[in-house]
C-alpha cells in the first residue's frame, strides 16, 4: 500500500509520516487536532530529485522540516542511509547533518546578518570536521564560492551586501560544504527574480550531476519542478493524492486535483494562452474528496483513491 | 509594491565589480551614528566626563577635601571659579572628582546588571520552559518594585557607602535587563537564520552565543546607555539621602544634599552639582537615542 | 488582440499618458534612479501589462504617479502623467485622493496587510463609497453587499459584517478588487495582484478580473513579473528593466517576434510546462545580475548581461523607438537589431556568442 521503491536500494524512505498540532481557542477551550501532514509515505533514491508540489499550506515545507528532523514528525519513521533519524539523540542527529542538508525559501532570512559570509560557508567544517586547519579551511571556503559563482574574495563581506541570487548561491555553498548525500530545497527560487531563477535551478542541477546528491524539491512552480524533478509528489491538505514519474504525472494526471493544479498554469504564449482561459472558464471547479490510500494505477504511478480515477 | 523594496537593484553587486573596502556592521553603524549631529553631542560629552573622571587628579585645581577655612561659602572668583563651600572645598574640584562617583556608579552598576542579566535572559529565551518560567517570576516580582525604592531599600540594608550603592543600583536594573534579552532572544530566535544554523548541525550553545548574542547586542547597548543616565540618577539620589557617597568625600548627590541647606546664601554650591547631573544625563540620553537610530537594523533596507 | 491598430492623429485622446516620468530614492549611498523617463499611453478599455522584476520600476512608477510613494525618500524628478487629460503630478494631495479609489482603482500584491484586520469587511468596502460617491450608511452597504455579489463571494450578505481573516487568500483578494472597482473606475491598476496566491486561486481572479472587465469596461495596467499571465489576458505588454521601458508592443507580437534580447530571454528562461524529460536541455540563463540603481550604466541597463550588445550599448542609452519591420505599435529599446542576429546565429551557430 506504500510506493515503495522498485529496483534502487532509496537513500531516504519516508513512512506514514504525520505531524499534527494541537488548536485551541485563544480563550482556551477545548483543543482539537490541526493534521498539518497525514499518513504521508515516500522514498527518494540516490542522485534522485523528487519534487513536492501544493499549494499553500498543503503541509509541504512542514514534511521538509519533519524529514530533517527540524520540527520531528509526530508519528511516523524517517529513514536515512538505514538510520531512523527520530531515534537519533540530538547528538547523533547533528553529527547526521553533515549528510543531510537544507536550503530555504527566503535567501535574506536564512544568512545570518552580523556574520561575514565567509565564516557562514566555514561553518559547516567548524562544526563536522575542527581538525582542519585554518589554511585548509580558508581554501575550502574559496573552492565553495568559486563553485557556486562568486568572487571568492567576496567571503569577508556581509549578507546585506549581496543581492538575493548571490544570497541563495551563499546558502548552496553552505548546503554542499561537506558534500552531503541530500539536500532538501525549500522554494529556493519562490523569492529570487524570474531572470535569476534558471541560474539556481541550473546550479542545483550541475551540482547534482556532479556530487550525486539527492533533492526533495519542494516548490509551487510547477513549470520548474518538471524541468528538475525524476519523479513528483502532488500534495493536498496533508496527504500525498499522486505519486508518479515526472512524465506521468504531467502527461498522465490521474488525481482530479493534479489535473485541476496542472490545468491552473498560465502558458507563456497568448493564443494557448487564451484558449486555456477561454476553457477553463466553462470547466466547473471540483472539489476533490479525501481520496483515501494511494494505489498504483500503473508502475510506480501511485493515485489516492487509485481505481476510480483511472482513465 | 514588490520593486519599492530597493535591496535588489541598491545592492547588487555584479560579479564583476571592482572591489571596494569591506563593509563590516561595526563600520556600517560607526557611519551612521556619526551622521547623527545629537549622538555626536551626547558622545562628545559623554568621553568629555569620562576624561575628566579618569584624569580628575591632574584636572581638578585643588585637593577636593581640602578645606580652605580662608575661602568659606565663597562665590565664583578666578581663584574659585565655581565658588567653594560650606567648609572651604573648591566647588570646581569637588564636580569634577564627582565625575568619578557619577560616572564609576552609572558605569558600574549598569556593567553588573547587564553581566547578571545578559546570561539570565538568554537562558531564559532560549532554553524555556521551567528554568523560562522561575527567572521570569522572580524578575516580575523585581520589577514590580519601583526601581529607585528598590535601590534605596537595598543599600540601607547593605549600608551607606558607593560601592553598595552601586550594587544596590544594578541589582533593581537588572531585572529590566533580563527581560530585554530574552525578548530579544525570542524574536531572534524565531528567524530563519537559526533554523538554518539549526540545520548545519550547531549545539543550542552555538546557536546562543554565536548566532543569537551578536544580534541582540544592539539592543542591550542602547539600553545599557540609557539605563547608565538612570544610573546616574539614582546615584545622585542615594547620595543625596546619605546611602552612597561619604563625606568628605565628593559626589554630585552628596553635594546637593549639603547645598539645599544654603540655597540662598551659596546657590552655586547647588548650581553646579545639579548642572552636571543634568548634562550627563541629557548626554548618554542622547548618545542612547542615537545608538538606537544607528543600530537598527531594520531601517537599513 | 485589439492593440495592432495603428497611432494615428485621428484616435482620441488617451486615458493616461504618462510622459518622461522619472523617480528617485534619496538613500545613504546616494540617490537610487528608480524610474528614468518612462513614457507610455493607454487608451479606454484597454489592458496593459506591465512585466518586470523587482527594481524594475514597474510598480514605483505607478505609486508614484498616484502621489504613494514616501516622500521623502523618494522624489520624482520629472515628467507629467495625464489622466483624462488632466496632470496628476500637479495635483494637490486632497484632489489626488479623490482619484486614487474613485476614477483609479487598485488591487495591491497582498491583500492581507492591505486591509485593516480591525475593521468588518463591509465598513472596508463602503469607505470609498462614503469618501468618493458621497453615500450614507445604508446606500453604502447596500453597495458593498453588490459588490461582494460582483466578485463571486457565495452567501455575500451574511460575510459583510465578517473580519478579514475570515475570509481566505483568494476571498480576501476579491475583496480587494471589490474595494478596487467600488467607485466603477476607468482605470483598475493590479500590482502583483496575484502573485501571493496560489496557482489555482490565482486561475480563479484572472477569470474573474476578465468577466469584470467584460461587464465594466475599464482599462486595466496588470502588473507582473510573470510572463505567463500577461499572455492570456494583456492587450498590450510593456516590458520594464532597471527603471526604463525596454519593449513595448501588442501581446502576440511580443511573444512571437520579440525585439529585446532581455524580453528573449527571460521568454527563453521559462521551462516548458509540456516538454518531457527525454528533450530536456539545460535552461537557458540570463547571466549577472541587475545593475546597482544608485550608480547606473551610461547605455543600455541591460548591456552588461546581455550578449548580443554592441559597443554604442554600453554608451548611449537607446530610444524607445517603432522596431524596424514589426507590427505597428511595437516598440523597442535596443540598439542592436534581434532579428538579425537571431538569424545569423541559426545559420552559423557558434559564430555570434
Amino acid at each position: 500500500m506504500s510506493p515503495a521503491t522498485p529496483g534502487s536500494y532509496p537513500l531516504l524512505s519516508v513512512r506514514n509520516l504525520s505531524k499534527h498540532y494541537p488548536l485551541r481557542h485563544w480563550w482556551g477551550g477545548q483543543g482539537s487536532l490541526f493534521r498539518a501532514v497525514e499518513d504521508v509515505s515516500f522514498d527518494i533514491r540516490p542522485g534522485e530529485t523528487l519534487g513536492l508540489v501544493g499549494e499553500s499550506g498543503s503541509g509541504k515545507s512542514t514534511i521538509g522540516r519533519a524529514v530533517t528532523m527540524l520540527n520531528p514528525p509526530t508519528s511516523g519513521t524517517v529513514a536515512f542511509e538505514g538510520a531512523d533519524l527520530a531515534k537519533l539523540s540530538p547528538r547523533e542527529m547533528r553529527r547526521m547533518r553533515a549528510r543531510i542538508q537544507m536550503v530555504f525559501q527566503d535567501p535574506y532570512g536564512a544568512l545570518n546578518p552580523r556574520m561575514s559570509v565567509g565564516d557562514y560557508v566555514a561553518e559547516p567544517f567548524r562544526l563536522h570536521r575542527p581538525g582542519l586547519a585554518r589554511a585548509e579551511r580558508r581554501d575550502e571556503v574559496e573552492g565553495l564560492f568559486a563553485r557556486v559563482g562568486l568572487d571568492p574574495r567576496f567571503a569577508r563581506r556581509y549578507p546585506h551586501q549581496f543581492s538575493g541570487g548571490q544570497r541563495q548561491r551563499i546558502c548552496i555553498a553552505r548546503a554542499i560544504a561537506l558534500k552531503p548525500s541530500f539536500i532538501v530545497a525549500d522554494e529556493p527560487i519562490a523569492a529570487l527574480d524570474v531572470s535569476i531563477q534558471a541560474q539556481v535551478v541550473n546550479l542545483l542541477q550541475d551540482l547534482q550531476d556532479e556530487l550525486g546528491v539527492s533533492y526533495l524539491f519542494i516548490s509551487h512552480d510547477l513549470r520548474m519542478v518538471r524541468y528538475l524533478c525524476q519523479r513528483v509528489a502532488v500534495l493536498w491538505r496533508g496527504r500525498i493524492v499522486e505519486l508518479a514519474d515526472v512524465d506521468a504525472l504531467y502527461d498522465d494526471p490521474r488525481h482530479p486535483y493534479t489535473r485541476r493544479l496542472l490545468g491552473a498554469v498560465p502558458v507563456p504564449n497568448p493564443v494557448e494562452e487564451r484558449a486555456r482561459l477561454a476553457a477553463a472558464a466553462l470547466m466547473p471547479p471540483t472539489h476533490p474528496d479525501e481520496g483515501g490510500a494511494l494505489v498504483e494505477v500503473a508502475p510506480g504511478h501511485w493515485v489516492a483513491g487509485g481505481v476510480e480515477f483511472q482513465t | 509594491m514588490s520593486d519599492l523594496g530597493l535591496t535588489e537593484s541598491g545592492v547588487g553587486l555584479p560579479a564583476a565589480a571592482p572591489l571596494r573596502v569591506e563593509r563590516g556592521p561595526v563600520r556600517d553603524f560607526w557611519g551612521r551614528l556619526t551622521a547623527r549631529p545629537t549622538a555626536m553631542i551626547g558622545l562628545v560629552i559623554v568621553v568629555a566626563l569620562l576624561v575628566m573622571a579618569v584624569f580628575a587628579d591632574w584636572i581638578a585645581p585643588y585637593d577636593p577635601i581640602a578645606t580652605d577655612w580662608g575661602a568659606i561659602r565663597a562665590a565664583p572668583s578666578l581663584a574659585h571659579p565655581f565658588g567653594t563651600d560650606e567648609v572651604g572645598h573648591d566647588v570646581l574640584s569637588r564636580i569634577v572628582f564627582g565625575a568619578r562617583a557619577s560616572l564609576g556608579a552609572g558605569l558600574t552598576s549598569v556593567a553588573l546588571a547587564v553581566a547578571l542579566g545578559l546570561p539570565f535572559g538568554l537562558i531564559a529565551g532560549y532554553a524555556g520552559g521551567v528554568l523560562d518560567m522561575l527567572i521570569m517570576r522572580l524578575t516580575d516580582a523585581l520589577l514590580a518594585i519601583p526601581f529607585l525604592i528598590l535601590a534605596i531599600a537595598l543599600a540601607a540594608f547593605l549600608g551607606p557607602s558607593l560601592t553598595n550603592a552601586m550594587v544596590a543600583i544594578g541589582l533593581s536594573a537588572t531585572s529590566t535587563f533580563v527581560r530585554l534579552t530574552r525578548a530579544q532572544v525570542q524574536a531572534v530566535a524565531a528567524e530563519e537564520f537559526i533554523e538554518a544554523a539549526r540545520a548545519v548541525g550547531n549545539p543550542p550553545w552555538r546557536i546562543a552565543l554565536r548566532h543569537i548574542l551578536p544580534n541582540i547586542v544592539p539592543a542591550i547597548l542602547v539600553q545599557a546607555t540609557l539605563t547608565i543616565a538612570a544610573a546616574i540618577i539614582a546615584e545622585a539620589s542615594l547620595s543625596f539621602l546619605g546611602l552612597g557617597q561619604q563625606p568628605p568625600d565628593p559626589s554630585w548627590g552628596s553635594m546637593l544634599n549639603v547645598a539645599k541647606n544654603f540655597l540662598e546664601q551659596a546657590p552655586w554650591m547647588a548650581i553646579w552639582p545639579g548642572a552636571s547631573i543634568f548634562v550627563a544625563v541629557l548626554a548618554f540620553n542622547l548618545l542612547g537615542d542615537g545608538l538606537r537610530d544607528a543600530l537598527d537594523p531594520r531601517q537599513r533596507t | 488582440m485589439s492593440g495592432s491598430e495603428s497611432m494615428v492623429g485621428s484616435e482620441p485622446a488617451p486615458l493616461l499618458d504618462v510622459r518622461d516620468l522619472g523617480v528617485a530614492f534619496d538613500s545613504e549611498g546616494g540617490a537610487v534612479h528608480a524610474v528614468n523617463g518612462v513614457s507610455y499611453t493607454l487608451r479606454e478599455g484597454e489592458t496593459l501589462g506591465i512585466v518586470g522584476e523587482s527594481g524594475s520600476g514597474k510598480s514605483v512608477h505607478v505609486l508614484a504617479m498616484l502621489g504613494l510613494i514616501p516622500r521623502p525618500p523618494g522624489r520624482i524628478t520629472g515628467g507629467q502623467v495625464l489622466f483624462e487629460g488632466r496632470d496628476l503630478l500637479a495635483f494637490p494631495e486632497r484632489e489626488l485622493r479623490k482619484v486614487r479609489g474613485g476614477r483609479i482603482g487598485f488591487v495591491f500584491q497582498d491583500p492581507m496587510s492591505s486591509l485593516n484586520p480591525g475593521m468588518t469587511v463591509a465598513a472596508q468596502i463602503a469607505e470609498p463609497l462614503r469618501i468618493h460617491l458621497g453615500l450614507d450608511g445604508r446606500a453604502a452597504r447596500l453597495r458593498a453587499r453588490e459588490l461582494l455579489d460582483l466578485v463571486r463571494i457565495p452567501d455575500a450578505a451574511a460575510r459583510l459584517d465578517q473580519y478579514p481573516h475570515e475570509f481566505s487568500g483568494g476571498q480576501r483578494q476579491r475583496v480587494m478588487i471589490a474595494m478596487g472597482l467600488s467607485c466603477r473606475p476607468k482605470l483598475l491598476i493590479a500590482d502583483e495582484a496575484t502573485t501571493a496566491l496560489d496557482v489555482t486561486v490565482q486561475a480563479e481572479i484572472i477569470a474573474l478580473v476578465q468577466d469584470l472587465k467584460r461587464e465594466i469596461g475599464m482599462a486595466i495596467i496588470w502588473i507582473t513579473h510573470d510572463l505567463g499571465v500577461v499572455a492570456g489576458i494583456a492587450d498590450t505588454v510593456q516590458v520594464m528593466y532597471a527603471g526604463r521601458i525596454l519593449e513595448r508592443g501588442p501581446v502576440d507580437d511580443i511573444f512571437a517576434d520579440p525585439r529585446s534580447a532581455y524580453t528573449l530571454g527571460l521568454l527563453r528562461s521559462l521551462p516548458d510546462l509540456s516538454r518531457g524529460r527525454a528533450g530536456r536541455k539545460r535552461l537557458h540563463q540570463i547571466e549577472g545580475a541587475p545593475p546597482d540603481m544608485r550608480d547606473p550604466p551610461p547605455g543600455d541597463p541591460f548591456a552588461a548581461r546581455n550578449v548580443y550588445a554592441t559597443p554604442r550599448c554600453r554608451l548611449e542609452p537607446p530610444p524607445l523607438a517603432q522596431a524596424s519591420s514589426a507590427a505597428p505599435g511595437h516598440l523597442v529599446a535596443a540598439w542592436y537589431d534581434l532579428p538579425a542576429l537571431l538569424a545569423a546565429e541559426r545559420a552559423a551557430p557558434g559564430a555570434v556568442p
